[in-house]
């Protein structure tokens, strides 16, 4: 692990700007990776990556699965004893990863946001049956869900054409411009 | 009474019964819903998980929306969506910067001062009475577990609905069908959200502790109040391995059931998982 001494607080005063709270706040009580339910499947507990960052392993901890494993189910800023809001900093996290280019361990889940949003982006409204098939595509993974996908369109679940807003042209503009 | 609606993008596809069985119901209850012109989606969790100015502006267009139908009040049944339309609400009001790019951005500012109320707020407003009132099926001898998740209760210092880790409300309105809600254990755990595309097995592995939960405190049925929550731990019931399968039911087909609409009629046969046994001991057939 390196620490780079010169970039020390670098993440952590990027990371603050964002969300208007500073990560050492947190003084390492555990309490959230306690209560959180996706620990297991982490590799760095929440705690341990807020840690990364105060110490400066800023490429640490932007590398870790947790930022996009976490599933920003809040628990562990409700219950955080000084009400550090740490689900916030896992979204400034994702964010500061992907506009530096960070080579990022959790790829799917990167691909599923990118095409979520470009569903939103073309059709103002989610379009599940274009999500899947867009998922399908970019990750190469065909066979997911295959058992339960026939039966979403006999039961009527999921439409094959979109249900789109009028102002097309107002949703566009909103993503270009926050691009 | 009359209210503003945001239905959300799942409510013309996964969650199809949720919409259906709501307006329904609140029919039944003489509640009339006035959907928000041309609403968009809030982005979700991709949005707030990517890009902080964009899940704060999707949002907004939609609170301006409401704004111009002079709506006071607006009901998103989607507990993400509900949750993303108050934070981004507190989001606005607390942060000057942020409200005057967004602004900017739209072309409109948020005057906020809208009421953002979850489902279950909807029916406490509605009040117990009322169900009691106009029920015409006693749903004594159900056992049901109140599912919560993440979003309705948290964060509770800007949704201040309830109580962040006990939360009872959704117990109250069940208890005026005749059902007993049950005490149990994972009524506010995350049953893994938008994990449900990369990663599956998350998602499994957690629906599947809170189902067998549930079923060790003698539920019936989970009832829920969120279509993504519903999807997962629904139609992720076919991916769990030696299971016993649990109906889950939406809080406004359960309560629907109770007013004595049929249950085709709630939407009930689009689950994955049957509710047969349920309808059985309710003694509405499908």
């Amino acid at each position: 692990m390196q620490h780079n001494h010169n970039r020390v607080a670098a993440l952590s005063d990027k990371i603050e700007k964002i969300t208007s709270e500073s990560p050492l706040l947190c003084y390492q009580c555990g309490k959230c990776s306690a209560g959180c339910p996706i620990r297991d499947y982490m590799d760095e507990s929440p705690n341990q990556v807020v840690r990364l960052v105060q110490l400066g392993f800023d490429d640490e901890a932007l590398k870790s699965s947790t930022i996009w494993l976490c599933a920003g189910c809040l628990t562990c800023s409700s219950r955080c004893p000084q009400n550090f809001d740490l689900a916030k900093f896992m979204d400034a996290m994702r964010s500061t990863a992907l506009h530096e280019g960070i080579e990022i361990s959790e790829i799917d889940t990167v691909k599923f946001h990118k095409v979520f949003l470009n569903q939103v982006k073309k059709h103002g409204k989610m379009f599940e049956f274009g999500l899947a098939r867009d998922y399908k595509l970019t990750t190469q993974n065909f066979l997911q869900d295959v058992n339960v996908a026939p039966e979403m369109f006999i039961k009527g679940k999921i439409g094959l054409f979109p249900h789109e807003v009028k102002d097309k042209k107002g949703i566009k503009e909103i993503f270009d411009k926050t691009d | 009474m009359k209210i503003g609606y945001y239905p959300g993008c799942s409510s013309s596809g996964t969650g199809k019964e949720y919409d259906i069985s709501l307006r329904k119901v609140l029919n039944l209850l003489d509640v009339q819903l006035e959907e928000l012109n041309d609403w968009s989606c809030c982005g979700a969790t991709s949005a707030h998980a990517t890009n902080h100015l964009l899940s704060v502006a999707l949002p907004a267009r939609n609170l301006i929306i409401a704004e111009d139908q002079k709506l006071s009040e607006v009901v998103a049944p989607c507990a993400a969506c509900y949750n993303r339309l108050i934070v981004t609400q507190h989001e606005l009001e607390t942060n000057p910067q942020l409200e005057k790019e967004t602004s900017e951005l739209l072309g409109k500012s948020v005057r906020s001062g809208i009421s953002i109320i979850n489902i279950i707020e909807l029916f406490v407003h509605i009040g117990k009475e009322k169900i009691t009132e106009k029920k015409k099926n006693d749903l004594k001898g159900i056992k049901a577990a109140c599912y919560y998740g993440c979003l309705l209760v948290r964060p509770f210092n800007i949704t201040h609905f309830d109580d962040p880790e006990q939360p009872s409300s959704m117990e109250k309105i069940i208890s005026a069908t005749g059902a007993q809600a049950i005490d149990w254990n994972y009524k506010i755990e995350c049953c893994g959200g938008a994990h449900s595309f990369a990663h599956k097995e998350i998602v499994v592995d957690l629906s599947r502790k809170i189902i067998d939960d549930a079923r060790l405190h003698g539920a019936d049925v989970i009832v829920v109040a969120c279509p993504m929550c519903h999807s997962n731990l629904d139609m992720r019931q076919r991916a769990m391995k030696n299971h016993q399968e649990m109906p889950i039911l939406y809080l406004s087909e359960f309560i629907g059931l109770s007013l004595g609409i049929e249950p085709k009629e709630l939407g009930i046969g689009l689950h994955f998982i049957s509710s047969d046994s349920l309808l059985e001991k309710v003694g509405s057939k499908e």
